[in-house]
Formats: structure tokens, C-alpha cells, sequence
């Protein structure tokens, strides 16, 4: 990846972390702390990794993406509307009676959302299924999916851990998006889900382990994963919960709460001169 | 008339998908570790590559189906009543039902002639869940012709339906030559206007030979078989309430959530008439061989044939 991509890829994540407070703010709820922490891998796989057609979005042989934490759809929709789903715009009635994304991502209301998800631990185990109709139809489309680590707390999380590896899911990479805060607190406080490193590889996953803000790094794991072969690819990526905003990042309080037009203001701020810093760049 | 078939619905069920299968390669079943017992173990030795134990695994099971129904299968999840529609509930909700994916769900061993695994493994109130889940349509078939009809139609129906089978060897009744299956629709199996017995499943035909046995004795039952619990035949259940003035359900389920309250629903909004409902009296069942379970909890036709002859005199 050279500089100018690099740069384009930040100016992205940043538009993504835009929309995901525009449309938080305009909705007067969701949930911007995990939006902004996921930002990042959303815009990597969207228009890096992903082999998708924004205007053939059911087009059969896609690359599928199930976003098991499901409540961290705001930046997700903003990148499906950078990547051209649909219009910018929506995001403003986010949430609203008839709009077309919903509180938790809707296949059959979203262009570009694959799997209807929002209940903790059952969009991995839709991801299992994709990626097993893909090995039965001799396809070669991938499947990716992003979890929350306070979501892997989910029983389910493992039988479709299990599934996939049982299955050979080699084309499934479940990535886990470790930034460490859940609403009671801190993930530590609250279950203590590691060693989560060694209970995926104990499952049958290959593990890499990544910072989750960092391209190269993402680029470079979900490169590896595609090598791998007879198992599928648990990509753990440490994260900042409400990352790109600095009064969101590593608090708690920010996992379901909107901002306000003050804390609106101030945070589309920062993220405007963050993409203007970066522009300069070019 | 054929000859009589004595099987389990849940035979007659695994037989069906293979037959379906092989001109439909869309297919897929997914059992959690109770291919034997639900019967899809038949479909899995005859399409090994299209079958996929997950184990005792249910909600993860309900899951991987949605996904799999994503990518354009048809896939079947079965298991026990119990575990498919109590344990994967939500899954069941989240992951097929609200987005409408084409899955069909099949619960084995329903009602309380599962037998002597007693309580734990009788469901009663697997219709009740489902039927309360929008997009969901639920089938209950009564013998093994209109099994095998109903598994045909949930494959060809492009949506979420719930298909319980039961693990007791029952006598068909119905006539494979004239038998016809519409989903929606219930079938009058005997006319009649001094009251309207509707049942539904397992029970129907103990509810067919109370109404011969007293059509001799000069009471004149309209029966009705309800297969299809959801979208109900509100057609038929108003034109009985109004030819009749008094319905009679028959259920092996609870009385609560089922089969009557589906009827009541109907006659309270069109056409209000007594409502006295046979099933499971809102209690759990217990270890026992299957029949004398079904005799215990009033469900078989001497218990049916004296509530219909009660309810004509009270009439």
C-alpha cells in the first residue's frame, strides 16, 4: 500500500466516523463508541478487501460481510454510502419512521447489508452459513464477519466457532473488534473473556492479532488469510472505543449515547479538520 | 380408499425431503445431533453432501440455516419440538423470521406422546411460540399422507415455516388418491351441524372416529382438520361458528397459545360463539407410554366423544 492510498483509506475512516455521528446525532440515540472503533476495519474491507458491486449489491458471487455487533451499523452505513449503496443523506433520518436503516442493519431494507443482525452472537453464526453455501456451490467468495469483545461473552459465539472450524471454514474470517468497553464497564470487569487469543486457537482458528486502527496491519491479516487453508481465521483487532473523537475515546458512556448539538458540533469538528489535515497532504 | 399406513409423522417427514431432494438440489437439512430421531438421518444417508450435523448446537444451528437461506438454499433445521423452537427461539425470531429467509424449521417429538422421556422433551407450547412470531407459517400435519403433502409445500412456499412431526406411530386416514394439500387452507373431513369439532395433528384422527361413532348415535359433528395453524382458515372456522353456533378444538398441545386460541381469535373478532377446548389443560406432561398419556390427558376418542356428546346436550 503506498502513501497516497494509505491516505485515502484515513480520509475514509474519517467520512465513515462523520456519518456515524451525523447520523447519531440526527436519530438522537444508536450507538457512536463501537461505530467509531470499527470504522476503520469497515472502510478497509469495503474498498480494499471486498469483492462487491455497490449497484448490484444481491449480486450472487459478492464477497459477504455480517456485522455481528450489530448495533455498530451508523458507520457502517456511512461507508456502504461512500462506497455508492445509497445516498449520503439517509443518514440524517437514521432511525426515523420509514427510513430505510434501521436502529440495527436490515437486509431487506439496506442496499449492501447482508444479514439482518442486532442480537449478539447470531450474525456469526449466518456467516457460517454463507460460507458453507459458498464451499457447497463451489464458489469462491469469502465471508467476513466483525464481532464486539463484549459479544464473544455469547454462548452462540462459540457453537459457531466450533461449526466453522469443524467445517473447515476457509473462507471465513471472523474478525473481533477488542476495544475493550461493553455497557457495564469495562470488558475485563465485567466477564473476562481472555485469553481470547488461545480460546479461538483452541477452537481451531488461526489467530492473528492486529491493531484495528492500523491499515497495513489489517491489509496484512486479512492477506494471510487468505492463505490459510482448512480452517478458518480469527483476526483480533485491538481497538480505541469511539476512536477519531477525542472526548469518545475510551469512554464508557459513549457505547449508546447520541451527542449532543454542542458535543455534535465539536466532534464533526475534529473530524472535519482531521480530513482537511489529510486532503493537505495529497 | 388406501390401505391404512401405520407411521410416525416425523417417518413420513424424512421420507418426503429425500423424495423432494432429488429434483431439488437447493436442499440442504441440518440436524443437531438428533438425525435419528427427527428422521433426516434418512436424507443425510441418501445426500451425505448435503447434510450438516451441528451438534447439539441449536441457536447456532437456526443461524448458520438464516445464512445459508442468504446465499440462496433451501435449507431444513430439525430437532426436537422442544429445543428447535424453545432453546433457538430467539435465533428463530432474529435470524430467520425478521428478515423472512427460507428456512423450514422442523420440530420432532411434539406433544406428549413423545412418551416416557417425560416433561423435559414433551412439548406443548411449540405452536404457541411460533405462532406468535410474524412471517411464520406453522404446519401441523395429521397423518403421514398429509406429511408428506406438507413438506412438499413448505419447500415450495419461499418463506420461514415451523413443521412439527410427532415420534408416535399413528394410522393414516386420509386417501393419497384424493388427498389434495393447500397451505391456508383447512379440510372438512366429515359435515355436520350440530357443533364443529376443529382439530389439528396427531389428534385429528381420534377426533374423526369420536364424530363416526356418534353420528350413530344420531349427533351430527362437523369435523375439520386444520394442518395449517398459521395463516389460519378463517373462512371455514366463521362458516362453522355460524352453521353450527358451537365449536369444539382438539389439540395435543396446551390449551393455551395453540390451536384454540388461533379459533377463539377468529370467532371472538366474526362470529362469537362457545368455545370448549380439548388439549393439554395448561400443565406438564409426565413419563409414560404415548397412548396412555394421550387416554390420561383426555386427548383419545372416547374422552373426545363424550365432550362432543355433552356439549350437543348443553346445546
Amino acid at each position: 500500500m503506498d502513501s497516497s492510498e494509505l491516505r485515502q483509506l484515513r480520509i475514509l475512516a474519517a467520512k465513515s466516523r462523520l456519518g456515524a455521528i451525523l447520523g447519531t446525532y440526527h436519530a438522537k440515540s444508536g450507538h457512536p463508541g463501537g461505530s467509531l472503533s470499527a470504522a476503520d476495519i469497515f472502510t478497509y474491507l469495503y474498498f480494499k478487501e471486498m469483492n462487491v458491486d455497490p449497484a448490484n449489491p444481491d449480486w450472487a458471487d459478492r464477497d459477504r460481510f455480517v456485522l455481528s455487533k450489530g448495533h455498530c451499523c451508523p458507520s457502517l452505513y456511512a461507508t456502504l454510502a461512500l462506497k455508492g449503496y445509497f445516498d449520503w443523506n439517509e443518514l440524517t433520518v437514521l432511525r426515523h419512521i420509514g427510513a430505510m436503516l434501521q436502529g440495527h442493519p436490515d437486509m431487506k431494507k439496506t442496499p449492501g447489508v447482508d444479514m439482518s443482525t442486532g442480537s449478539l452472537g447470531q450474525g456469526i453464526s449466518a456467516a457460517c452459513g454463507m460460507a458453507l453455501a459458498a464451499k457447497l456451490d463451489g464458489k469462491d467468495y469469502r465471508t467476513y464477519t466483525l464481532l464486539g469483545d463484549g459479544e464473544v461473552e455469547e454462548g452462540q459465539v462459540w457453537e459457531a466457532a466450533m461449526f466453522a472450524s469443524h467445517n473447515k471454514l476457509d473462507n471465513l474470517v471472523v474478525m473481533v473488534d477488542q476495544n475493550g468497553l461493553q455497557i457495564d464497564g469495562t470488558v475485563d470487569e465485567v466477564a473476562g473473556i481472555e485469553p481470547l487469543d488461545k480460546k479461538f486457537e483452541s477452537f481451531g482458528f488461526e489467530v492473528i492479532k492486529i491493531d484495528g486502527h492500523d491499515f497495513e496491519q489489517i491489509a496484512s491479516a486479512l492477506d494471510k488469510a487468505k492463505t490459510v487453508k482448512g480452517k478458518p481465521t480469527a483476526i483480533l483487532a485491538a481497538t480505541v472505543k469511539g476512536k477519531g473523537v477525542s472526548f469518545m475515546e475510551n469512554q464508557v458512556g459513549w457505547h449508546g449515547t447520541a451527542p449532543n448539538k454542542e458535543q455534535f458540533e465539536q466532534a464533526t469538528a475534529e473530524l472535519e479538520a482531521e480530513i482537511k489535515r489529510l486532503e493537505g497532504e495529497c | 380408499m388406501a390401505q391404512t399406513v401405520l407411521k410416525a409423522t416425523r417417518e413420513s417427514f424424512g421420507e418426503a425431503l429425500c423424495e423432494l431432494a432429488k429434483e431439488n438440489k437447493d436442499i440442504v437439512v441440518f440436524d443437531a445431533d438428533l438425525a435419528a430421531a427427527t428422521k433426516t438421518g434418512v436424507f443425510k444417508k441418501a445426500y451425505p453432501d448435503r447434510f450438516f450435523d451441528c451438534g447439539i448446537a441449536e441457536g447456532n444451528m437456526m443461524g448458520v440455516a438464516a445464512g445459508m437461506a442468504a446465499a440462496g438454499k433451501i435449507p431444513v433445521a430439525a430437532s426436537f419440538a422442544m429445543f428447535a423452537t424453545g432453546r433457538a427461539f430467539e435465533q428463530i425470531r432474529n435470524s430467520v423470521a425478521y428478515p423472512r429467509l427460507n428456512v423450514k424449521i422442523a420440530g420432532s417429538h411434539a406433544g406428549i406422546s413423545t412418551g416416557e422421556d417425560g416433561a423435559t422433551h414433551q412439548c406443548i407450547e411449540d405452536i404457541a411460540i411460533m405462532r406468535a412470531i410474524p412471517n411464520m407459517v406453522v404446519l401441523n400435519p395429521a397423518d403421514h399422507w398429509e406429511m408428506k403433502a406438507a413438506t412438499k409445500a413448505a419447500i415450495e412456499y419461499d418463506g420461514p415455516v415451523y413443521i412439527r412431526l410427532g415420534r408416535l406411530a399413528i394410522d393414516s386416514f386420509n386417501d393419497p388418491e384424493t388427498y389434495s394439500f393447500e397451505l391456508g387452507k383447512g379440510i372438512t373431513l366429515h359435515e355436520g351441524n350440530d357443533v364443529a369439532v376443529i382439530a389439528t395433528g396427531l389428534v385429528v384422527n381420534e377426533a374423526r372416529k369420536a364424530v363416526a361413532e356418534l353420528e350413530k348415535e344420531g349427533i351430527s359433528a362437523r369435523l375439520i382438520n386444520i394442518h395449517t395453524i398459521k395463516p389460519i382458515d378463517r373462512d371455514i372456522i366463521i362458516k362453522a361458528a355460524r352453521e353450527t353456533g358451537r365449536i369444539i378444538t382438539v389439540e395435543e398441545h396446551n390449551v393455551v397459545g395453540g390451536l384454540a386460541d388461533a379459533v377463539c381469535e377468529v370467532v371472538t373478532a366474526e362470529c362469537p360463539v362457545k368455545v370448549t377446548r380439548i388439549g393439554v389443560q395448561d400443565e406438564f406432561g409426565h413419563s409414560g407410554p404415548a397412548w396412555e398419556l394421550l387416554d390420561e390427558f383426555k386427548l383419545t376418542q372416547p374422552h373426545i366423544a363424550n365432550v362432543i356428546r355433552e356439549v350437543v346436550k348443553e346445546k
